[in-house]
């Protein structure tokens, strides 16, 4: 080596002193700093969510000035039909960062450290859910806003406001781990990404997000009535309305557990035996 | 639970599809020292570690580390081991410090004592003028201190390093060996890898090299370099149908093997006490044998290999010399 060559420091030799070995966080306290980090994330690189909000705000600004007087005589009555379904897109949107941000983990090697520290097993996925929940309420929160600057007023007042976001991230809950599943099973982000958006586009445009599906041909209908998007937007728009059923919220609730019954096992299952 | 060896692995095989990536690896890693893998491209290394660091899980034969069976008890060996892997093993989109204190918090300290030891690691690795910057903006060399930084939140028994340097400039270099040097002295056993000689022999105690997910050679640098050669001759002549002539004189003079490159006018031959290396070149003017260059270096992995196997490196591709900085 030349004279020129620089050498870390290590001034305090007890810097790398063996401590005393420390008790491992709890379930809750490890998944709660996972959680912490994705809210860093958003922090650091808000453009991430800016990308995905561009979408539903073009859509609701679009739509309801275009063709909200044609679709519902009035562009007042259409973003009254219209602001729901694009709450419901923004956050379905969301979600499949859930998976991308998951494989990158894996890319990079981070995951690789995260699965070596004497953690509860499933905090790093579960901390990142629940960081998740942060982000869908600033994007939702801007959809509602959005929607009230353009004139939007709920029927449901704030409470059926809030029970559809309630509704809606409750569904997202349990839609995330499809997207953890893919997470762990995809080669690269970019993979994850282009199944994301060619699953979620064609399942929110072939919904009763954006017209009455009444108007559109039989065949559609029958697509659209089994889309289980439908259902959560049917639900949402009637819980901002005042009008929901006891039904059409139970159906949303049993779909949500029912793909986290079969997809956070199979995820974690996953992630236990990823090589 | 106390034990003599940090490690103890026997028969230890892991597939691929059809790939033998861990092909029966029999090795002990006695407690506080540095010990060394060294190995090309696709030796078993890394599976190997990954194996030891608990986030694969063997085929075939045992692991213990600190005692502790690598498939029936990775939680107690995740509470002694920290692996700093190949790639980057901080988030990038955080900044130094928040990475730290998040991985602190992790290891079960306080909000506040994981940011007082976050300040305190960034400092001693000459990284607190970055502390409050993303990653993503770092240099390698900083990043890599970062990483290794983060495995020492809780200084761990026993601490992996995958290829520490690979990549990195010799500046950088030089300061991550001084970070393995530092550790070494406070008693922290280090299991590193590596595809550079030099490197193995400066920083271990005890040396495995690896080929083909097998141990082929383990020892001490100094057990090795008797079998390698602690450096290598390289000289190109001027006239290549000298060879036959120049290749009977290096091996007589320096006793070890004359290596044949690709290159017609280009002969190595390993070398134990560097004035035999003077007395060879001598020789060779004196016999009429002109040469238009020669060198005296250490010994490349390439090299290594030869010496200890007779055959080159697997997937061995001809390339310029090693850097050895």
């Amino acid at each position: 080596m030349n004279s020129e060559s620089g050498h870390v420091t290590i001034r305090q030799q007890p810097v790398l002193a063996k401590g005393t070995h420390t008790n491992p966080p709890h379930a809750a306290s490890a998944s709660m700093t996972f959680a912490w980090r994705s809210v860093l994330k958003v922090e650091h690189v808000p453009e991430q969510l800016g990308d995905v909000l561009a979408i539903p705000v073009i859509f609701t600004l679009m739509f309801t000035y275009l063709f909200g007087g044609a679709l519902a005589g009035s562009t007042s009555a259409y973003l009254r039909f219209l602001l729901p379904g694009t709450l419901v897109m923004t956050v379905l949107l969301l979600t499949m960062y859930t998976g991308i941000g998951l494989n990158t983990d894996i890319a990079t090697g981070v995951f690789d450290r995260y699965r070596s520290l004497p953690i509860w097993r499933p905090a790093p996925i579960i901390g990142a859910l629940i960081g998740d929940v942060g982000r869908y309420l600033i994007a939702s929160g801007l959809v509602v806003g959005l929607g009230l600057a353009m004139g939007y007023r709920a029927n449901g007042g704030t409470t059926g406001v809030a029970a559809a976001l309630g509704l809606i991230l409750t569904f997202a809950f349990g839609l995330s781990w499809i997207w953890t599943t893919l997470g762990l099973v995809m080669r690269t982000p970019g993979a994850v990404m282009n199944i994301g958006v060619s699953v979620l586009f064609p399942l929110t445009m072939a919904s009763n997000v954006f017209v009455d599906p009444d108007t559109t041909p039989g065949w559609l209908q029958t697509i659209i009535h089994v889309n289980p998007v439908s259902h959560l937007v049917t639900a949402t728009r009637g819980l901002m309305d005042g009008t929901a059923t006891a039904g059409q919220t139970a159906w949303v609730l049993i779909a949500s557990a029912a793909l986290a019954a079969v997809f956070a096992p199979l995820t974690m299952h996953l992630y236990a035996r990823k090589g | 639970m106390t034990t003599a060896a940090a490690v103890e692995i026997s028969g230890l095989t892991k597939h691929f599809g059809s790939t033998r990536a861990v092909n029966g690896v029999d090795l002990t890693v006695p407690v506080g020292t540095v010990y060394g893998i060294l190995g090309p491209n696709g030796a078993g290394k890394t599976t190997t570690l990954r194996i030891l660091a608990t986030l694969l899980r063997p085929d075939g034969g045992e692991a213990r580390v600190m005692g502790y069976d690598v498939v029936r008890q990775a939680g107690q060996i995740r509470r002694r081991i920290c692996l700093t892997g190949q790639g980057t093993s901080v988030d990038q989109d955080l900044t130094g410090a928040e990475n730290l204190v998040l991985l602190g918090r992790l290891m079960g300290l306080r909000r506040g004592a994981a940011r007082k030891r976050a300040a305190e690691l960034l400092d001693a690795f000459d990284l607190a003028a970055a502390a409050s910057r993303s990653v993503r903006g770092w240099s390698g060399g900083m990043r890599r201190r970062l990483d290794i930084a983060a495995s020492l939140i809780v200084v761990p028994d026993l601490l992996f390093l995958d290829e520490p340097t690979t990549g990195l400039d010799p500046r950088s270099r030089s300061q991550v060996w001084d970070i393995v040097r530092a550790l070494a002295a406070t008693g922290t056993t280090v299991l590193l890898t590596t595809q550079y000689l030099d490197e193995a022999d400066r920083l271990s105690d005890r040396i495995a090299v690896f080929g083909a997910g097998r141990v082929i050679a383990e020892g001490t640098p100094a057990e090795l370099k008797t079998s390698v050669g602690s450096g290598v001759l390289t000289v190109r002549l001027r006239h290549p149908q000298q060879r036959p002539a120049a290749e009977r004189l290096l091996a007589d003079i320096l006793d070890s093997p004359v290596h044949r490159t690709a290159e017609a006018a280009l002969l190595t031959a390993p070398v134990a006490d560097p004035s035999r290396a003077t007395a060879a070149l001598t020789t060779l003017t004196q016999s009429g044998i002109a040469l238009s260059d020669f060198a005296l270096g250490q010994p490349s992995l390439n090299e290594a290999f030869l010496a200890l196997t007779g055959t080159p490196t697997p997937n061995h591709k001809p390339s310029r010399k090693e850097d050895v900085a």
